[in-house]
């Protein structure tokens, strides 16, 4: 059974005549195509405003081209048996290959020894959106995973039943041939399967969904990584490994300022270099950049080597544009400045003036976060091809759809006429949402009348012409009773904002990053006041894993920390006590009207479920232990991707101030899961991730030009420094229950965890990230 | 003039400059793409391959450097993909996206062929060159951990 489908129209479609055709909160990026395109309007054309509210759509419904449930687009069973399940999510380390068609064998019935794993191409309109961002995949494709698996696997059903001429009641497809109960007659998925290619797909209402007891897979952990073989054998396929014949190799010259464009050039001397077959100019495109290539000079070779000798040998003039003084240390200083003043209010509760005024004590603290660079480990490499009309396009892509569609615009061809190829991705972290790398290669390409081109980003391009991570001062200030408890609570989160790529007016925080554990803090205190002063970008600022909960996290667990301390309290304790009792708290009477794009009926704050995983990391973690001379256990738990998780982490700075992490608790609350060990994997990845940021992170300009170039200057975690122990905690969840995201939340709580353990062990407060030489005596 | 290498017990011509490093002969020229780049400045372990048996970080050293000489890289670390190493690794479920692992399998290989028993210290020290964005350190360890003692039980 294998039959394209041209469209297979998302939730409801039967019933879009008596639903108004509203286009509000699609997902960022096509949000904000809409914004760079139409200044700002949000798409809501010709239909009554009273049926707006209703019509929002959230979850997978309403993301682009939402989701797909059919097995003609998801399974195909060949005649020996061999079931293959299209994955049409990008892999990059998540695990995502191995989960998503884990979801369908399992309500399939097949034997996974049996199943291939094909990867999509970039589809939407037949797969469902492809966006593989925002901690989302699992919870939004769940649902459609076990209908596609139960609908074929009642195909097959039906086909045997109709083999044997008897009712399809007597029949049931149990490890992957179907049986027939009375007789005990049995045939093989691989004989039934041109017989149930036949077989109408069933109705979705008239699925029967295995009870969760029946799961054989669904999280079981018992399964092995599809990939994991290819990866230890050398043999997985990365975008950068893309060889096909008569290829040029490219690397670009790209201007060092945001902004900035070739003033002039001479080729000369780099197509002296041996091998240097082509230098191309790339037009620049003027910020907003949006997914666009910077511009900069190519050069084509016929190896890598060759390419990036040839680029050494160009002569570029630089007009370095508006950008020129963008200085990391000077804006640091404005920054501050706006948060000392007050800014955009987008949250108030009760009164915090009159509150902090009766207040027994004042207390305020400022946050550092510098921007940071993903540094995917597989930098940014794409490889076009044009020929006959046609355009191939292979790579590591978050957003296939959107490298899709966007080469086509550049190229000024029908996106029909683009496939692309997802390959593994060597790390996306955010950095492979944008395309950019794509379009360059078919740029260069077309330049070239189609032939393949390879465009291979190296390291030093990667650092300095990356869509980095905001730079952010977070102003705290509270008001506490006599008993150190906060009655009053500000926080000023000044950052320049992701919509800045896409339109250079924007100076405010956009709700899904104010959204991001800055407004939606559910804590016990009456009087709140949140504000969002302004800040202007400098440079391209885009999506690193858990974006925004980076800074605002660390500012708000290490400020309860803070009040803690001063309160002189024990912090678990007091962390509980500001999150006050167990409630179900709308995002929406928290000024949040993004909540991750989930409902908020589906998907409140739950702060029983926040308090129940600071008080298992607590217990998992032994807090309150007896602990060496110089180690000191800290606190902090966050809510983000419609997650709960709270980490307990084991710091030890010796006595000249080298620091080490012995042990690192995190329990993790995202509803029921698929596949656990990769659960464990993610939050073990993002633990290593966190502690990265809080120790060393940092991408800092001067003149306009990012000052670091290699893992030399911008370091990330090795082993030595990584926790020798990460233990992860799962609580167990239910399957009838909304799941949370996994890929992103378990960064956020790590550097306050870390920076109060250190609070702990040394007295020392960590307040500018990165710790870097902070603690050297 | 073409430099003649052996790479994973075959003799190859490789028509490349001398200087250029050993790591795109090997990805280009020779076509094993298990090699990865990740920073070209022996910084981050991606590219590690053996010569003549011990790790060397192929994206500074000049392919003339193995004129003559044994190449071994992730493809060729065990005929059949079953290093304990490369077992171990699957078993553990080492990798996340997988990029850096080829490094890390092969700078393990060559640690476990000069200390058959590491000791923590023992890998942190061999290990420390070898970049994971993703994190995976400490399923790292359990699998060289692993692997040392399948090595022993000799069950490979
Ligand atoms: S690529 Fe050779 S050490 Fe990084
Ligand atoms: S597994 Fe991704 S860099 Fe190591």
């Amino acid at each position: 059974m294998n039959a394209p489908v041209d469209r297979i129209s998302s939730a409801g479609s039967d019933a879009s005549l008596d639903r108004p055709l509203v286009v509000v909160n699609l997902s960022r990026r096509r949000f904000l195509q809409g914004m760079s395109a139409l200044g700002g309007l949000v798409l809501a054309v010709g239909y009554p405003s009273a049926a707006r509210a209703q019509a929002k759509k959230y979850g997978a419904d309403g993301m682009p081209n939402g989701w797909v449930d059919s097995p003609l687009a998801f399974v195909s069973i060949a005649e020996d048996g061999t079931v293959t399940i299209v994955c049409h999510r990008s892999e990059m380390g998540q695990g995502v290959r191995t989960g998503m068609p884990m979801i369908v064998a399992d309500e399939l019935e097949a034997d996974w020894k049996r199943v291939r794993v094909a990867q999509a191409p970039g589809d939407e309109k037949k797969f469902g959106n492809q966006d593989t961002d925002g901690s989302r995949s699992t919870r939004h494709f769940f649902e459609p995973m076990r209908h596609c698996g139960a609908a074929a696997r009642t195909m097959l059903e039906a086909a045997a039943a109709e083999r044997w001429k008897v009712p399809v009641s007597e029949v049931e497809a149990k490890n992957h041939e179907v049986v027939h109960r009375p007789t005990g007659r049995r045939a093989g998925y691989g004989s039934l399967a041109k017989a149930a290619a036949g077989q109408p797909v069933p109705a979705r209402e008239t699925l029967r969904l295995k009870d969760p007891k029946q799961f054989r897979y669904i999280g079981k952990g018992q399964l092995k990584l599809v990939d994991g073989r290819d990866i230890a054998t050398g043999k997985a396929q990365y975008g950068i490994d893309t060889r096909l014949d008569g290829m040029l190799y490219a690397v670009v010259a790209r201007p060092p300022v945001y902004g900035g464009k070739v003033a002039s050039f001479d080729p000369a001397e780099a197509l002296k270099v041996p091998g240097v077959q082509r230098v191309v100019q790339i037009e620049d495109s003027p910020p907003p950049a949006h997914f666009n290539p910077v511009g900069g000079v190519a050069v084509l070779a016929r190896n890598t080597w060759a390419a990036m000798q040839g680029r050494k040998a160009l002569k570029i003039t630089w007009d370095d544009g508006p950008n020129a003084s963008y200085d990391s240390s000077a804006f640091k200083t404005s920054l501050e400045e706006s948060a000392r003043k007050p800014g955009k209010v987008v949250r108030n509760d009760g009164d915090f003036d009159a509150a902090v005024a009766k207040a027994a004590r004042r207390l305020d603290a400022e946050y550092y976060v510098p921007h940071l660079a993903h540094a995917t480990m597989e930098p940014p490499a794409a490889t076009v091809r044009i020929a006959n009309g046609k355009c191939e396009v292979w790579g590591g892509f978050q957003s296939p759809q959107a490298t899709r569609d966007l080469v086509a615009k550049r190229l000024g061809m029908s996106a029909d006429d683009v496939t692309v190829h997802v390959t593994l991705l060597g790390g996306g972290f955010g950095r492979k949402s944008k395309p950019d790398y794509a379009i360059e290669a078919a740029v260069l390409s077309k330049a070239v009348d189609g032939k393949p081109v390879k465009v291979t980003w190296t390291r030093e391009d990667d650092l300095h012409n990356s869509y980095y991570h905001t730079v952010s001062v977070e102003h705290l200030e509270a008001g506490v009773d006599a008993q150190g408890k906060p009655v009053a609570w500000l926080h000023r989160s000044v950052a320049p904002t992701i919509i800045s790529t896409f339109n250079p007016a924007a100076k405010n925080e956009a709700p899904f990053e104010l959204g991001m554990g800055v407004i939606n803090v559910p804590f016990a205190i009456p009087n709140v006041r949140i504000e969002n002063p302004e800040a202007v970008a400098h440079t391209r600022i885009g999506w690193f894993r858990s974006v925004s909960n980076i800074p605002h996290a660390f500012a708000v667990q290490s400020f309860v920390a803070e009040l803690a301390a001063a309160a002189g309290r024990d912090p678990k304790d007091f962390l509980l006590e500001v999150i006050g009792p167990a409630r179900q708290v709308s995002p929406e009477t928290l000024g949040d009207t993004w909540n991750h794009g989930e409902s908020p009926e589906r998907y409140p704050v739950d702060t029983g479920r926040l308090r129940r995983v600071v008080e298992t990391a607590a217990r998992q973690a032994g807090w309150g232990r007896k602990l060496p001379k110089g180690h000191g256990l800290g606190i902090a738990g966050h809510y983000s991707f419609v997650s709960y998780i709270a980490a307990v982490v084991e710091a030890a700075v010796d006595d000249k101030g080298q620091l080490t992490i012995p042990r690192v608790d995190i329990a993790v609350d995202c509803g029921a899961t698929v596949n656990p060990d990769r659960v464990r994997s993610q939050m073990e990845g993002a633990c290593v991730m966190g502690v990265g940021a809080a120790t060393l992170g940092e991408i800092s300009f001067k003149s306009g030009r990012v000052e670091q170039d290699n893992f030399h200057a911008y370091e990330v975690t090795r082993m030595s420094g990584a926790p020798r122990e990460i233990r992860v905690h799962i609580i167990p969840g239910d399957y009838s229950k909304p799941m949370g995201g996994v890929g992103e939340p378990g960064v956020p709580p790590i550097p306050p965890a870390l920076c109060n353990a250190i609070f702990a062990a040394t007295g020392k407060r960590i307040r500018r990230l990165p710790i870097r030489d902070q603690l050297k005596v | 003039m073409a430099i003649p290498v052996t790479i994973n017990g075959r003799q190859q011509q490789l028509d490349v400059p001398n200087e250029m490093p050993l790591l795109w002969a090997i990805r280009e020229a020779a076509g094993l793409t298990g090699t990865k780049y990740a920073c070209g400045v022996a910084q981050c372990g991606a590219c590690t391959v053996h010569l003549d048996g011990q790790p060397v970080r192929a994206c500074v050293t000049p392919t003339s450097a193995a004129r003559g000489r044994r190449v071994t890289t992730i493809e060729g670390l065990d005929a059949k993909g079953e290093h304990p190493l490369q077992k171990a690794w699957v078993e553990e479920q080492v990798p996340q996206c997988g990029y850096c692992q080829s490094g890390q399998i092969m700078s393990a290989a060559a640690l476990l062929a000069a200390k058959p028993s590491p000791t923590d210290a023992d890998i942190d020290a061999a290990m420390a060159g070898n970049i994971c964005r993703c994190g995976t350190y400490q399923r790292i360890r359990a699998a060289i951990h692993k692997a040392a003692a399948m090595k022993k039980a000799g069950t490979r």
